[in-house]
């Protein structure tokens, strides 16, 4: 079994594609948002723990770990979001011709940047609140 | 199968089997695969269809949620307690936590599939997903239901 060679043949692609990069992209910050998911789940059940419990709660999740985590989390959630639409609008029939598509990877890098950017900035004018 | 000639499933096969006679030795798939329409995994587009629909219906409970939540005032107990407190956002809030497991769980699924081998480890893998994936979305529903009813003042 482990002297086949197994899949995923990473050497075998030229990762430089921009359709490798935007589909692993997807999945990778796909993943990291199911460990966000954790998180949401952990601060609802905090809350749900009465006002003790959640203050406990609360400087677990104001540690600086977690609050670079955060800005993770907004970074991915931007991709993932734009990228989801785009895969959606391709089950529709639209843009899978090969400049279609290319042209909308360059969208989906420059619109999830400039989502990403604009979330952060909120989330730091908010007023710096962490949970 | 050998009794069944009368039914359904044996009709849609003799009916396939006429199509394929007709398209000529060109399309290799089986008469009966055709009728199935399900490919080799078995069960259709079920996987496909699910992970598309909870993909909509997570871009306005995502959007909603992240807005919602940099709009929020403060993150006290208090304040958080009133939000949940409300009933349409206990009700977007479910929605959200029950859309994103079940996408995530499809999600990290397909991600096992690939990339973790050997049918025991695999089987194990997915078992894990599966069951993380319920407690995550049982947790976060149950939490919820209990600010939402004033369990958490």
């Amino acid at each position: 079994m482990t002297e086949r060679p197994l899949s995923p043949h990473l050497s075998v692609y030229r990762m430089s594609r921009y359709t490798l990069l935007t589909s692993i992209l997807n999945r990778a910050t796909g993943l990291a948002l199911s460990a966000g998911l954790i998180l949401l789940v952990y601060w609802l059940v905090a809350i749900a723990g009465g006002a003790n419990v959640y203050r406990g709660a609360r400087t677990v999740l104001s540690l600086g770990v977690l609050k670079v985590i955060y800005v993770i989390l907004l970074a991915t959630f931007s991709y993932h979001l734009l990228a989801g639409i785009r895969h959606l609008i391709w089950d529709s029939g639209h843009g899978i011709e090969r400049e279609q598509a290319k042209r909308s990877s360059w969208l989906l890098a420059i619109a999830s940047i400039v989502l990403f950017v604009g979330l952060a900035w909120w989330a730091l004018h908010a007023g710096g609140r962490t949970p | 199968m050998t009794k069944s000639s009368g039914t359904i499933l044996d009709d849609a096969k003799r009916r396939a089997g006429t199509a394929e006679a007709q398209e000529g030795p060109s399309n290799l798939r089986s008469p009966l695969a055709k009728v199935l329409g399900q490919g080799s995994a078995k069960e259709g587009v079920r996987h496909w269809w699910a992970q598309r629909l909870t993909s909509v219906a997570l871009v306005p409970l995502t959007i909603w949620f992240v807005v919602s939540l940099l709009s929020l005032p403060s993150f006290d107990h208090a304040t958080v307690v009133a939000w949940i407190g409300q009933l349409w956002t206990s009700v977007f809030l479910i929605l959200l936590v029950l859309t994103a497991a079940w996408h995530s769980q499809l999600g990290v699924r397909v991600v096992v599939e690939d990339y973790v081998h050997g049918g025991g480890m695999k089987a194990l893998a997915l078992a894990l997903v599966t069951f993380f994936h319920a407690v995550v979305a049982v947790a976060g529903v149950l939490a919820i239901l209990k600010v939402a009813f004033g369990g958490a003042a």
